[in-house]
């Protein structure tokens, strides 16, 4: 520990809301590391498949669509094999949802650690979206073993490409974790004053699924209401991993460029409102 | 100065419950719409909840007596602490700390004292005030913040030492250090949901006594643990301390206090209200005053106001080893309550007494040394007494004074129930409890006005599945 730099901390009412402990939050970068740590070990301790959950959820998830969707509701899948339809959507979905629902609860859950110790708060939310890249990986490379499966095996490997878009693949997930974050840090400022947020969040996180193209192709709404759709962040997102990896999917200028505004509005507004809301939520929680 | 303190407030809106929920909000919404002022629609809640109950008995018990009046809080009471549904929990504190100093800070539940460190620690922040803090500050409101129950006693040391302000590598340079200290070598590799609540604790404790930050903040953790290793923990603190790091310590336990800090603090209704040395400030905070404590003399003799047959002359509250300050007990050894006094008049029979109040008020106990109260074995026991000054001692046993702050009421009679002077409360003193109560969770007051050692007796009356041959027998 260096004492010859002076550290100086100053405690005032009203510290300007604007003002993200950035510097702050380096200094800390090491809890950050045993946080995402502690994510990934204490979810798989005392289980026996361990890390093979994180595969083994959207393979089932995917396999339900599939007999829901496919051969009960007989939704159309833009050409593609249902099953890597479904789980392309699922898997970027589900990276979203983590993200989303994961943060949601930051302040709720978290009350008795904020309680008791000051550390920046915004570790906690950011450590839940880093420890959800490894099951996305894990996810991902699941969903390329069945690209290869299909593109090797069956018929349908005409209708599969892959896209040279694949190389903006880092630039979507960190589109993706700025999202989740963005609307899981509101969610959070919001659960903290009113608990009524707490009962909405899972029907907002279903609703919000099922207004993005996840069990459906963009293609299948009507172009003159395409632009509610493209609104959503989410929607252009999971279009991108279907155009990228399956070689369909509507994926525009426009909608690409919407969908990241609308992304970094979302996360710098939530990064706001949880600063202003972690100065004192401590009180009222 | 390490850290400056100026006006620190912080005010809480009262009936916080009402707008926890969604609806409230819009509630209150709709009231404003029309006009009115919706904090006139929640509850108030009284300053007395405050835990203060007991306090307010105590003013009326100081009332009683004229001697015992003073102009405290006299100031405190001219800005309520609670108005138009705010409630000041801390109200324009200010003081300042130099380095190296171990600063106490002690006061009654609901007093601002929690309030105060949680504002120093940044966990909330202040309404109206500023402090600042000049140099690497951790603070430890409870051991083993964080830790989590799947992870091992290594992955917790590292996961609780970085949220308390270290680095990785100062606790890999610190971590065999910490595992001495916490004596659990065997087991740093096995979750900590399997450690005892003393293993967890003593791991918990060893993390946060090797972090070596220029301001510790440091909330009554020491509660925590036995004896031995509390002791451990306030070696290390004073360790701490030698090297130039300042402190800042909440506690309960006064004689932690006494024996660690230079300087304490009495926080009061959101006040400071003693600024000073810790055994002057224990005696405020236990609402004694300082000219009665533990001895009282009075030169020319408190007089009986009718027939001058005797004059009180002192009275002094002693232990044997007299090692601890005026007006402190060792609540495991004997005390004495020892009173002088002078008769005036041949051949009167005379009979010292005592009453003990606790320091709210409530009677404790008389003694007497006269027939009708007990059958003496005293040598002056319903004895005539020749002209001359006497003393006569009384001795309270060891471990039956709780660890809390007592009165003595000495009095001067003929006999049992014909009593000529009573001086009330006239001496106070405190007993400590130094840590050897054998209570292990160390919480070193225990309820109730005294704390006797009384004996259990257990028999085992039967197997837990033959209750019903034991019936029939």
């Amino acid at each position: 520990m260096n004492s010859k730099t002076t550290v100086e901390y100053v405690i005032e009412p009203n510290r300007n809301w604007l003002t993200i402990p950035w510097r702050e939050m380096v200094a800390y970068r090491d809890l950050l590391y045993l946080l995402v740590r502690r994510d990934f070990v204490a979810q798989f301790k005392q289980t026996v498949l361990g890390p093979l959950w994180f595969v083994l959820q959207p393979l089932l998830l995917t396999l339900v669509y599939t007999v829901v969707f496919t051969r009960v509701a007989r939704i159309p899948t833009d050409e593609l094999p249902p099953v890597l339809f479904y789980m392309c959507g699922t898997i970027a979905w589900q990276y979203f949802a983590k993200c989303f629902g994961g943060t949601a609860t930051t302040f709720v859950g978290q009350a008795h650690l904020f309680g008791k110790v000051y550390f920046p708060r915004l570790l906690v939310p950011f450590s839940v979206v880093i420890s959800g890249v490894f099951a996305f990986a894990l996810q991902l490379l699941m969903f390329l073993g069945f690209v290869m499966y299909f593109e090797l095996f069956t018929v349908a490997s005409s209708t599969i490409q892959f896209r040279p878009a694949i190389v903006y693949l880092p630039l979507i997930v960190i589109q993706m974790a700025l999202c989740g974050l963005g609307a899981g840090l509101w969610l959070s400022a919001l659960t903290a004053k009113y608990r009524d947020f707490a009962h909405l969040l899972t029907l907002f996180a279903q609703v919000w699924m099922y207004l993005t193209p996840v069990i459906y192709p963009l293609s299948r709404i009507p172009e003159n209401w395409r632009w509610v759709s493209v609104l959503n962040p989410v929607t252009s997102i999971v279009e991108w991993f279907r155009f990228a990896f399956l070689g369909s999917g509507t994926v525009l200028t426009a909608y690409v460029c919407t969908s990241v505004a609308v992304t970094l509005v979302l996360f710098f507004s939530g990064v706001l409102v949880f600063n202003r809301t972690e100065r004192t939520f401590i009180d009222t929680v | 100065m390490i850290i400056t303190v100026d006006n620190l407030s912080k005010r809480y809106r009262l009936g916080q419950i009402g707008i926890g929920t969604f609806r409230d909000a819009v509630a209150r919404t709709f009231l404003r719409l029309r006009g009115h002022n919706p904090d006139d629609h929640i509850g108030r809640l009284d300053a007395g909840i405050e835990g203060h109950s007991g306090y307010a008995s105590y003013k009326r018990a100081q009332g009683r007596s004229g001697a015992w009046r003073a102009s405290e809080s006299s100031d405190a009471e001219s800005k309520p602490r609670s108005e138009d549904g705010y409630f000041w929990a801390l109200r324009d504190v200010t003081f300042n700390v130099r380095q190296g100093e171990i600063l106490g800070i002690i006061g009654k539940n609901g007093a601002g004292k929690s309030t105060l460190l949680k504002l120093l620690t940044r966990i909330t922040e202040p309404t109206s005030g500023r402090a600042v803090l000049r140099g690497r500050t951790a603070s430890l409101l409870e051991v083993g913040t964080g830790f989590h129950p799947d992870l091992t006693g290594r992955e917790n040391v590292y996961l609780n030492g970085t949220m308390l302000g270290m680095t990785r590598r100062e606790i890999d340079s610190r971590f065999d250090a910490i595992v001495d200290f916490s004596e659990i070598e065997a087991f740093i590799d096995t979750p900590v949901k399997r450690y005892s609540s003393g293993m967890y604790v003593r791991l918990a404790f060893a993390v946060a006594a090797h972090l070596e930050p220029e301001i510790l903040l440091v909330d009554e953790v020491l509660a925590v643990g036995d004896i031995s290793f509390q002791r451990k923990c306030i070696g290390k603190m004073s360790d701490i301390s030698s090297q130039g790091r300042t402190v800042l310590f909440v506690s309960h336990n006064l004689a932690s206090i006494t024996s660690l800090c230079t300087r304490c603090l009495v926080v009061d209704n959101g006040r400071v209200d003693f600024d000073g040395v810790p055994d002057e400030a224990i005696r405020r905070y236990l609402g004694l005053n300082e000219a009665v404590a533990g001895e009282i003399r009075w030169d020319d003799g408190v007089p009986c106001p009718e027939t001058d047959v005797a004059r009180l002359r002192r009275v002094r509250v002693y232990q044997a080893d007299g090692t601890l300050p005026a007006g402190m007990v060792d609540r495991m050894q004997e005390t004495y309550i020892e009173i002088e006094y002078e008769n005036l008049c041949e051949g009167e029979h005379l009979a010292p007494g005592l009453l003990l109040r606790d320091q709210v008020g409530t009677p404790l106990l008389v003694a007497c040394n006269a027939p009708g109260f007990i059958l003496g074995s005293d040598a002056w026991y319903d004895r005539p007494y020749g002209k001359g000054r006497y003393r006569s001692v009384c001795t309270i046993p060891a471990r039956l004074l709780n660890a809390r702050g007592y009165l003595v009421t000495a009095s001067l009679g003929s006999t049992a129930s014909t009593v000529h002077i009573v001086e009330e409360d006239v001496v106070s003193f405190v007993a400590n409890d130094l840590g050897d109560s054998g209570c292990p969770q160390g919480s070193s007051t225990s309820f109730g006005v005294i704390w006797p050692e009384l004996a259990w007796r257990t028999e085992h009356l039967a197997q837990g599945d033959d209750q019903g041959e034991v019936s029939r027998e």
